[in-house]
């Protein structure tokens, strides 16, 4: 084990280094350029063993890593923002085909207006294509992601492909110490990708096929099954990861001064360390704060959810996203989770961070403050009253 | 060899496949229910060229014994094998119920 | 009688119960270059008539391993499968696409421009129906002037499509690739020759070929081989290699038959007048000056 000060890219590089990718197809965009840059230096000089690919396109990056995986290899992509909507058309073609391919995504802020700073709005906009959502808080949680990612996707339970999301800047250019595993280490926890889902000379596939009405649900609601059994794939695999590495994650959800915790901050990412010292302050204070960091956004942890928030008297999402015309899109995970378990918290949605906009130590405090008062449902963090500005 | 009727042709539930993969060159219906007429191949006249075995777009012409015959559940009546005989030993006539 | 074409490729079916139209071009230009390729020849397919006349869960009519991309995505999905079966250690195989005229010139170009850039070792076969025929009929990129498709009515305004058809042998020649070739299913043997050949070279191989589609050109269905001879004898188009850095015509035809001729036997074209055909004959005569040039004859 060796310790390093890297980037959250790079992190994440090392950590798919150890992950024995078989084919690698590169397209750049900030924030993520960073990664298939190192991944094309380890190529260079030897130390990852791959066939990287320069595609011409992030849609390209995308149908490129089906077709190596449909050729049973281990693919690996990485992309952001706009790629993310260009491969759009194959973010789905490959759920549905049950391609367990992992992508690295630099959360960014989707155009118009173009931006290269972090928000979420990419792939949450994408929750409903059928992928694994991840969303990592720091570089080392980058890395162990990345190593843990294949484990998690290529589980036969599972077959759903990946994607780990890192805020964009915040994470991807800050840099960190972070402990990188040996490779024996590494070759232990993760074995080589096998699959009937592949083509095969002694046993011809007609694959990527069409399935029409009579059909069709069932194919959907097997992949539906697949990301939802990706739960207990994930508590399995963290458990194998304490055992090799010495650092045991949470599961779904991690949760921070909650059980006795009458204000809730709910977030994703990188931000939330800033809510767990806001959250300690106020505890100074007398104020009974917590905080719960979603690390999975699919499959969604209802159970959790609904587990952490209970007995609140508040919580407030803190997300870097909005559905237009609606709310939050975390807000609305988070409150179905907890209307579908019968638990009565009043429930506000705060939008901040759009377009890499800073947040606070004041902000958050300020959340926290006005969910104990009482405001509107919808906050746009920055702009006026509520939702009207 | 070549993709062939297969006796089950339902999936139930637990049947579907987990992915969107499965055997290869698997059929379960056949195309002669797309005829109105249908070649025939006049084997006397036959001399085995294998122009027809080449340009029938479904590949249900074969050559045996150095003669045309042809697999009726995928032919679809089409006629190029009749115009493209240079010697006129295939015609096309009515389908027969 | 031993036909040599015949002897040249395997007996084996590897595209068959597809529920193509009867006298389908694209479905003998897939069926012909598979028995050359044979059974460890692995096939993608984007969205478009092939794929779905072939892989209609459970109804899947290739015996040889066969994927669709998507409709965009054909040559990246054949750089990823290349890329994969290698890494897998797999040698003994050849990666190749069908894609229509759509998928290739028009959305699929970019991938297809991508994938000869990296020199991918891929066959890339486009059969070219002319149209989006699989959609019904609308005009694509690699549409002749003056056909009538759903999109380019003919009218007494406009007399079909006002576009000349896009050159993708000459695009994929100018990105100095290995080797591309035109070719047409009413010359099987020189397709298939074709086929051969490109399978015994390294790199990426593009291989353009003329199929035409009854339903979509007015034809009827038992005309299709021959129609596809005439435009090759006509001159609108031509049976030529690009290898080494340089082009060379297959066949040159003594004297042209009548363009008029060929065109008023197709639905598509019975509209134009006199001198849309002088349109059409004249540019074919501008293109032959520009083979005679050029090529290697």
């Amino acid at each position: 084990m060796s310790r390093k000060f890297l980037s959250g890219n790079e992190a994440f590089a090392e950590g798919i280094r150890l992950a024995r990718p078989e084919v690698i197809s590169a397209y750049p965009i900030t924030p993520q350029t960073i990664v298939v840059e190192r991944l094309s230096e380890m190529v260079e000089d030897g130390s990852l063993k791959a066939e990287y690919v320069h595609v011409e396109s992030e849609h390209s990056a995308l149908s490129c890593a089906i077709g190596a995986s449909a050729a049973g290899a281990r693919a690996f992509t990485a992309t952001s923002s706009q790629g993310l909507l260009y491969m759009a058309e194959c973010l789905y073609y490959a759920a549905g085909g049950r391609f367990p391919i992992v992508m690295m995504n630099a959360d960014r802020s989707t155009a118009l207006p173009w931006n290269i700073y972090g928000d979420q709005r990419d792939s949450l906009s994408q929750l409903d294509s059928g992928w694994i959502q991840a969303y990592a808080e720091n570089a080392q949680e980058a890395l162990d992601l990345a190593l843990m990612s294949y484990r998690i996707a290529e589980d036969k339970r599972v077959s759903t492909p990946y994607m780990a999301n890192l805020d964009g800047f915040v994470l991807t250019h800050t840099y960190e110490t972070v402990e990188i595993p040996e490779r024996s280490q590494a070759d232990k926890f993760l074995p080589p990708y096998e699959t009937d889902n592949r083509i095969d000379f002694d046993n011809p596939k007609n694959m990527a096929f069409s399935a029409g009405p009579d059909t069709n649900y069932i194919f959907k609601y097997k992949a539906h099954k697949g990301l939802l059994a990706a739960a207990e794939v994930i508590k399995e695999t963290e458990n194998d990861f304490a055992e090799i590495f010495g650092r045991k994650y949470t599961g779904l959800t991690e949760n921070y001064l909650t059980d006795d915790a009458d204000y809730i901050i709910v977030t994703l990412g990188s931000i939330a360390g800033l809510c767990r010292e806001t959250a300690d302050k106020l505890r100074e204070q007398g104020v009974k704060a917590g905080v719960v960091r979603i690390r999975y956004m699919r499959p969604f942890p209802n159970d959790e959810i609904a587990e952490a928030l209970k007995n609140a008297r508040a919580y407030a999402v803190l997300e870097k996203d909005v559905s237009f015309g609606n709310e939050g899109t975390v807000f609305t995970n988070v409150n179905s989770a907890l209307k579908k378990s019968g638990a009565e918290v009043k429930g506000y949605d705060f939008i901040g961070g759009l377009g890499g906009r800073n947040i606070s130590a004041g902000d958050i405090e300020g959340i926290y403050r006005s969910i104990a008062e009482g405001t509107d449902i919808v906050n746009f963090i920055g702009i006026g009253g509520g939702e009207n500005g | 060899m070549r993709p062939h009727i297969r006796e089950k042709k339902d999936f139930s539930f637990s049947e579907v496949p987990e992915n969107t993969s499965f055997e290869a060159g698997y059929l379960v219906t056949v195309n002669s229910g797309w005829r109105s007429i249908r070649p025939e191949v006049n084997s006397e006249k036959c001399i085995g060229c294998e122009q027809c075995y080449l340009y029938c777009p479904d590949g249900v012409i074969a050559i045996r014994d150095g003669k045309a015959v042809i697999d009726y559940d995928f032919c679809k009546g089409c006629g190029i094998c009749a115009k493209i005989c240079r010697i006129g030993a295939i015609g096309m006539e009515a389908e027969r119920k | 009688m031993a036909n040599k074409t015949a002897e040249s490729i395997s007996r084996e079916e590897y595209f068959y119960g597809h529920k193509a139209c009867a006298g389908c071009g694209g479905s003998l230009a897939v069926r012909a270059a598979l028995k050359v390729l044979g059974q460890n020849a692995v096939s993608v397919l984007p969205a478009g008539c092939m794929s779905a006349v072939g892989f209609n869960f459970p109804q899947l009519c290739f015996s040889n391993n066969s994927i669709i991309s998507t409709f965009a995505g054909t040559a990246s999905m054949l750089t990823g499968v290349e890329a994969g079966l290698r890494a897998k250690g797999y040698k003994d195989f050849t990666a190749v696409g069908f894609a229509g005229d759509g998928g290739t010139a028009d959305i699929g170009i970019q991938a297809l421009s991508g994938a000869i850039d990296r020199n991918d070792n891929i066959i890339y076969i486009c059969y070219d129906n002319e149209a989006y025929m699989n959609t019904g009929i609308q005009k694509s990129g690699l549409t002749p002037f003056g056909a009538k498709t759903t999109t380019t009515p003919a009218g007494d305004n406009i007399h079909g499509n006002i576009r000349p058809k896009k050159n993708m042998f000459e695009i994929a020649a100018a990105h100095g690739i290995p080797y591309a070739a035109t070719a047409s299913i009413g010359y099987i043997s020189d397709f298939i020759e074709k086929v051969q050949k490109a399978s015994q070279i390294q790199g990426t191989k593009y291989i353009h070929v003329i199929a035409p589609c009854p339903t979509g050109w007015g034809i009827a269905p038992d005309e299709t081989v021959e129609i596809a001879r005439e435009v090759v004898d006509c001159g609108l188009w031509y049976l030529a290699e690009y290898e080494n850095g340089e082009f060379r015509l297959n066949r040159r035809p003594k004297e042209f038959t009548s363009v008029e001729d060929y065109l008023k036997k197709q639905g598509r074209f019975r509209h134009l007048d006199d001198e849309d055909i002088k349109v059409i004959t004249d540019s074919r005569d501008k293109k032959w000056e520009f083979i005679e040039k050029n090529f290697k004859l």
